[in-house]
């Protein structure tokens, strides 16, 4: 009798994604319902949507879904989560959306420490709106509101989101992952895993900052989408876990005398 | 602590029967008679930004709600609080935020967002004057913006506006069960005075629904089984769906407009020369001034809008029938004015009476008003 080792995941609804080629929103998507199936908590979740090119989330899914105002999945989240403790929340946003007009909203929802968590696509770019400098948007890099690179003189330079959340002293789990390659992905898959189980424990708010690619806007092929990420963004966006809550604090140490 | 003053204060029961339906009044700050009247409601999470002069609403909430086994949370800002209820609405409990003036603006965004997604919420508006940071003090500036343009995209909320600290309470109470009936927002305009008042109030005990309500079975409560997925969304990114979409809520606005009218009137049963038209606090400071034009013999009656939105157009026509001229009072530079204007079509003289900044009518303004129409000195109000 054949085994089956290979499936879609029942947490991902059995529709084809408007994402264009080479985007990896379909792949983080496809990591979030694994992992939501694998911890048996896809009955009782309920996911919040985006303003950005994740808008439609909630067709792609196969959980309940709660779509947000632009940034404000974390207030929804802190909504829902409130109202209902005993369901599992994420919210599932973009770099405009969550580190541009949305930046209130995820540090103090982090910053309340709220037992949600938040899945942050980092791709570099506004890709609904067709291409505009994002607060993660690299030094030199074209977009359609920076046409000659972004100086980072007059916009400031990329935001680091995950280092700036574990910032905080409430206790959460913080950790930025890559997609560019089956191997990292795995990593990625392992880090969304820990941040949901943070959550069925009731522990603490979680956040995993996803690179991703979006060929359509960076004007490259899929392929070389992959590789930019690799060279541009990678070093200045390093992966790994910048916070659990069992690593306490970061208060400055006392001045020895 | 705020939350004591509710068992700490003076208590007596009315009626003497010790039924299921006894009513206990008990003296009370309106911005906590309305925290109470709402927890009593079934109101189970709070979500809201501090701002003068309602800030007593929160606090007594922040204690209360958790003592029941609920949640306050004191958001970052309006905006955040207007898309935590939201959240919360779509997780299907009851829930309020409440704000003043400029935190109303804020949360325009949110309300928005729930009207679209035909959510139930509770938003307590206790208007202060403006426009900008304006001033602490009480106003009815806000009357556009709350029965009228409250947000982007064609859509209402029912707005109740209270002139005592127990209609306040009675209808934070009823406004819950309008909410989920029309599974829309549903505003309390109050003004200051409303926030800030002392006055005895009734909870009833044992309290119905004043609606035949449907469980919430649209709620993101988890897809168990079987069940299709459940979203909560105000999106459609095809205009022709959307449009049914706008068509089936505009239908659900006339239905408001046609079942939830309500108003009051005051001594039309006998002659009279002017007919009053005032809401809040204001229908108040009016009716005193009435008092006082009747001991000297001058005709007057008022009708008071308490749901602003529906208006009662047919109410204020009716009264004005036996009037010769009709006078709206308000604290704001001439809002309500206009719709009784669309109610009388030119029918009758309209003469205006307002304070604004903050600054308050007085009963005898009101008195000088009413007897300036009489004898031909006061001026009609004339648009376009």
């Amino acid at each position: 009798m054949a085994e089956t080792v290979f499936a879609r995941p029942q947490a991902l609804a059995d529709v084809s994604t408007h994402y264009c080629p080479g985007c990896t929103h379909g792949l983080i998507h496809r990591l979030v319902a694994e992992v939501l199936d694998e911890l048996g908590v896809r009955e009782r979740t309920v996911g919040i949507a985006p303003v950005g090119c994740a808008v439609l989330a909630y067709n792609y899914f196969n959980t309940d879904f709660h779509e947000a105002a632009h940034g404000r999945a974390p207030a929804v989240a802190t909504g829902i989560k409130r109202a209902r403790p005993d369901l599992i929340v994420f919210a599932y946003q973009g770099d405009g959306d969550l580190a541009s007009i949305g930046m209130a909203e995820i540090i103090h929802c982090a910053n309340r420490g709220e037992k949600v968590t938040v899945v942050f696509v980092n791709n570099a770019i506004y890709g609904m709106t067709g291409g505009q400098m994002a607060p993660t948007t690299m030094p030199g890099q074209v977009a359609t509101t920076c046409q000659l690179g972004r100086d980072v003189e007059l916009a400031g330079h990329p935001i680091r989101v995950a280092e700036l959340i574990s910032t905080l002293r409430t206790p959460a789990f913080v950790a930025r992952a890559t997609v560019h390659n089956p191997l990292v992905a795995v990593h990625a898959k392992e880090m969304l895993r820990r941040a949901f189980r943070y959550q069925v424990e009731g522990a603490c708010f979680s956040l995993v900052e996803v690179l991703s690619t979006c060929p359509t806007n960076w004007g490259v092929p899929p392929v070389e989408a992959m590789t930019w990420l690799e060279k541009n963004m990678l070093p200045y966006y390093p992966v790994g876990i910048f916070k659990t809550p069992e690593s306490g604090s970061r208060e400055p140490k006392p001045l020895e005398v | 602590m705020p939350v004591g003053t509710i068992y700490s204060c003076t208590e007596t029961e009315t009626g003497g029967n010790q039924s299921e339906n006894r009513m206990t009044k008990k003296l009370m700050k309106g911005s906590e008679a309305i925290g109470e009247a709402a927890v009593q409601a079934g109101c189970k999470l709070f979500f809201g930004y501090p701002i003068t002069p309602q800030n007593e609403i929160p606090e007594y909430l922040s204690a209360r709600l958790p003592a029941i086994g609920g949640a306050f949370v004191q958001a970052e800002s309006e905006v955040a609080a207007s898309n935590m209820i939201y959240g919360a609405a779509g997780a299907g409990e009851r829930v309020m935020t409440s704000s003043s003036s400029p935190g109303v603006s804020l949360m325009a965004e949110g309300i928005s967002y729930l009207a679209g997604s035909e959510l139930p919420v509770v938003i307590v508006n206790i208007m202060r004057a403006g426009p900008g940071l304006g001033g602490i003090l009480p106003s009815q500036a806000d009357y556009f913006q709350a029965t009228k343009g409250l947000a982007h995209g064609d859509f209402r909320v029912l707005v109740l506006a209270p002139w005592s600290i127990q209609e306040a309470a009675d209808l934070v109470q009823d406004a819950f069960d309008l909410a989920d009936y029309y599974r829309n927002p549903v505003m309390i305009l109050g003004d200051g005075l409303i926030g800030q008042m002392m006055e005895p109030v009734e909870f009833r005990e044992g309290r119905k629904p004043i609606k035949d309500l449907p469980p919430k079975t649209w709620a993101t409560t988890g897809c168990k089984g079987d069940r299709p997925t459940n979203v909560i969304n105000s999106l459609f990114l095809d205009p022709a769906e959307l449009e049914q979409h706008n068509i089936r809520l505009t239908k659900k606005f006339k239905t408001i407009e046609r079942d939830e009218v309500r108003f009051e009137t005051y001594g039309t049963d006998a002659n009279y020369d002017v007919l009053i038209v005032a809401y809040g606090t204001v229908a108040r400071v009016c009716s005193t001034a009435m008092d006082e034009l009747r001991e000297e013999g001058i005709g007057v009656a008022m009708v008071r809008p308490i749901s602003l939105f529906p208006f009662p157009y047919e109410a204020v026509r009716t009264a004005a029938e036996k009037a010769r001229s009709v006078l709206v009072v308000e604290l704001s530079a001439g809002q309500m004015i206009e719709d009784v204007q669309l109610a009388l079509a030119r029918s009758r003289p309209v003469h205006f009476l307002n304070r604004m900044g903050g600054m308050l009518v007085s009963p005898d303004e009101a008195v000088a008003k009413v007897k300036a129409i009489v004898d031909g000195s006061s001026e009609e109000v004339h648009h376009g």
